[in-house]
């Protein structure tokens, strides 16, 4: 295995118009990653993949794949392979012509040809369907046959273009874990862009946060979730309580400030350097905020406070509780915690609650467009 | 009692197309059927023979001309698809919004001027003192006035141009239908656009196609006009020999004959052409 990285981008740009859909972009895919892009729609994630495809030309930049540059290179000469959000399975062939097409463009002989289509598809679990019908495939079949229809030109990298949108939610969860050992297995850079941000979260080695045609932040799932750089990947990934607050002092990296409710909180300086008086914006997640039902196990946590349930969303696992401090009136959502000691609990009682500053993410207000 | 009701509906619904189909095409056709079996032996005295079948095909000008009419309207339904396919291939999948409708209004248009009309307008162009042997004779490319009627490249042409829409319009249809991110694939997979076209495009295509050609052979095969007036007296046509032995011969028992016979040996080619091209006409028609 070489340093050369798979896939790299170099300040990469695309306009339409006036309209910059992707600014200056860069970054680099080692070999055998799982680089997701996770962006909102509209964030110029399809055009920057579609320009890694060869199916756009970028406005600036340069493009290189396994070190040599592919701008002139045009997509059906590119080493990349691209699995389409709706699959883009050929109906007018069965699965054994649609997985062995580009082999046939290869100029591969008959023989070779279906011997690799058998043996991808057995890598996929569909051995012995080559002769069927396309659509006699259910949505997760399709899926891996849309696989190895790019893997078996073993291309050095994988584009997958939100392929699991269109699939029901269990099948979906069922096809994240799928998707990641397939890559573990072809040990083939995968490129996967998703708004989803659990598809990216449960399967990258890499994500990058896509806002408005730049990258706000890379990192592994963990980095963008516990330490997200800006206040858009904070709001993004993962659930987060929101507040506006106004910077009252600082000591260090921990922030005093006043929330525009009044309470007062003790935070952490995630972002830009602040000041006093400066206005702020406040993240903090659900399931970082402690619930007990005597005050005296929150006392010690640097914020804390009582709340009136206002609500119980229950939905298994992911319940969530609406509370309203009852000093400030301030809303917030705070996961409950499904170990049974919650369960009676309902609208009206009255609830201690409390997290740690180090959990409380400070953002300058305004930075995000 | 409401099935009753029900049925009455159905049938009330589908009476003008029953009357319609019942009294302009059927009835004349068993009449002509009929008209088609008299053989005439003396002044007003008939018997009911395949004599004026036998005649087709003993004379050879008859079947000499149906050859020639078939072959010529192969050869137009083959043309009009050469061309037509780019037409619309680049209406369906180049172009968006108002240009599109904008190019598919430009195919449309010659249509609201009538067949004779549009026939003159290309013997304006094509005729000895027309405008392209002017223009030619004014470019000092050719020395005298050059006469490019009544031959069977005018009549070609006439046929062609006729025949287009009905070959674009059935083409954008299915192009349309077809999913861009299909080409996508195929390029990315590293097909050139040839076999693109050859393994993606025409296999999707093949419904519009073959409807668009079935189409067309029959709007050739039974086109009256612009094989009369861009071919000249001399152009055999076969509807030119129906209407001959109909009008100026007043023999209707062999034009009866000759009617019958383009019907039956145009459906044998179109039978034929399904077979060949491996496509249903149920699957064509669903389409």
């Amino acid at each position: 295995m070489s340093d050369i990285p798979d896939l790299e981008c170099r300040s990469i740009s695309k306009s339409f118009d006036t309209f910059k859909a992707v600014r200056d972009v860069s970054f680099s895919v080692p070999q055998g990653t799982f680089f997701s892009i996770l962006g909102p729609s509209g964030c110029g994630k399809t055009t920057l993949l579609r320009m890694i495809a060869g199916f756009q030309k970028p406005s600036g930049g340069d493009l290189l794949i396994k070190g040599k540059s592919v701008l002139d290179v045009p997509p059906n000469k590119r080493p990349v392979s691209m699995v389409f959000q709706h699959l883009a399975l050929f109906p007018m062939m069965n699965i054994g012509a649609n997985v062995g097409f580009g082999l046939r463009q290869r100029g591969v002989n008959k023989t070779d040809v279906t011997k690799q289509v058998e043996r991808v598809l057995e890598r996929v679990g569909l051995g012995g369907v080559a002769d069927r019908p396309v659509s006699s495939l259910s949505g997760g079949q399709k899926q891996r046959v849309a696989i190895a229809r790019c893997m078996v030109l073993e291309p050095d990298v994988l584009l997958l273009d939100e392929p699991l949108g269109a699939l029901d939610l269990k099948l979906r969860e069922h096809m994240k874990v799928e998707l990641k050992q397939l890559q573990s297995e072809f040990n083939t850079t995968f490129v996967y862009i998703t708004h989803d941000q659990s598809e990216a979260l449960v399967m990258s080695d890499q994500i990058a946060v896509m806002n408005h045609g730049v990258f706000e932040q890379v990192g592994t799932a963990k980095e963008l979730y516990y330490e997200p750089n800006t206040a858009f990947v904070a709001g993004f990934v993962g659930e987060a309580n929101r507040f506006g607050a106004t910077v009252d002092g600082k000591t260090g990296d921990a922030v005093h400030m006043v929330t525009s409710y009044g309470q007062t909180l003790l935070g952490l300086n995630a972002g830009h350097g602040l000041s006093k008086g400066d206005k702020i914006d406040v993240f903090v997640r659900p399931e970082a905020v402690r619930l007990s039902r005597k005050s005296s196990d929150v006392a010690g946590m640097e914020n804390s406070g009582q709340g009136l349930v206002e609500n119980v969303l229950f939905n298994g696992a992911n319940s969530q509780l609406i509370l309203r401090d009852q000093m400030t009136g301030a809303e917030m959502n705070v996961a409950l915690p499904q170990t049974g000691e919650f369960r009676d609990l309902k609208r009206g009682d009255v609830i201690s609650f409390g997290w740690a500053s180090q959990q409380t993410r400070c953002y300058r207000a305004g930075i995000e467009k | 009692m409401s099935s009753d009701r029900s049925k009455l509906a159905f049938w009330l619904l589908m009476a003008p197309l029953l009357i319609w189909l019942v009294t302009l095409i059927i009835l004349p056709h068993v009449g002509m059927f009929l008209v088609s079996l008299r053989e005439k032996v003396g002044v007003r005295e008939y018997e009911t023979s395949f004599a004026n079948y036998a005649v087709f095909f003993n004379e050879p000008l008859y079947w000499n001309t149906f050859a020639r009419t078939a072959y010529m309207s192969i050869a137009s339904t083959v043309l009009t698809l050469l061309i037509g396919f780019p037409i619309a291939y680049y209406i369906a999948k180049l172009t968006r919004g108002r240009t599109k409708t904008t190019l598919f209004l430009m195919c449309l248009i010659p249509f609201w001027v009538s067949e004779l009309v549009r026939t003159f307008g290309w013997m304006i162009l094509l005729r000895e003192t027309g405008v392209i042997s002017n223009v030619l004779q004014y470019l000092g490319l050719i020395g005298g006035p050059v006469e490019m009627l009544y031959n069977d490249a005018a009549i070609m042409t006439g046929l062609v141009y006729t025949s287009m829409l009905f070959m674009v319009v059935p083409l954008i249809t299915t192009l349309d239908s077809l999913d861009d991110s299909l080409i996508e694939a195929g390029y990315d997979l590293g097909a050139s656009g040839f076999s693109i076209l050859r393994e993606i495009v025409i296999p999707h295509a093949m419904p519009g196609i073959v409807s668009g050609c079935i189409v067309v052979f029959m709007l050739s095969l039974g086109n009256y006009l612009t094989p009369i007036l861009l071919g000249g007296k001399d152009s055999l046509w076969f509807t030119g020999l129906i209407y001959s032995q109909f009008i100026t011969r007043f023999n209707w028992e062999l034009g009866s004959a000759f009617g019958f016979l383009l019907l039956g040996l145009s459906s044998l080619i179109v039978f034929v052409g399904l077979k060949l091209s491996r496509q249903s006409l149920g699957k064509t028609m669903a389409q």
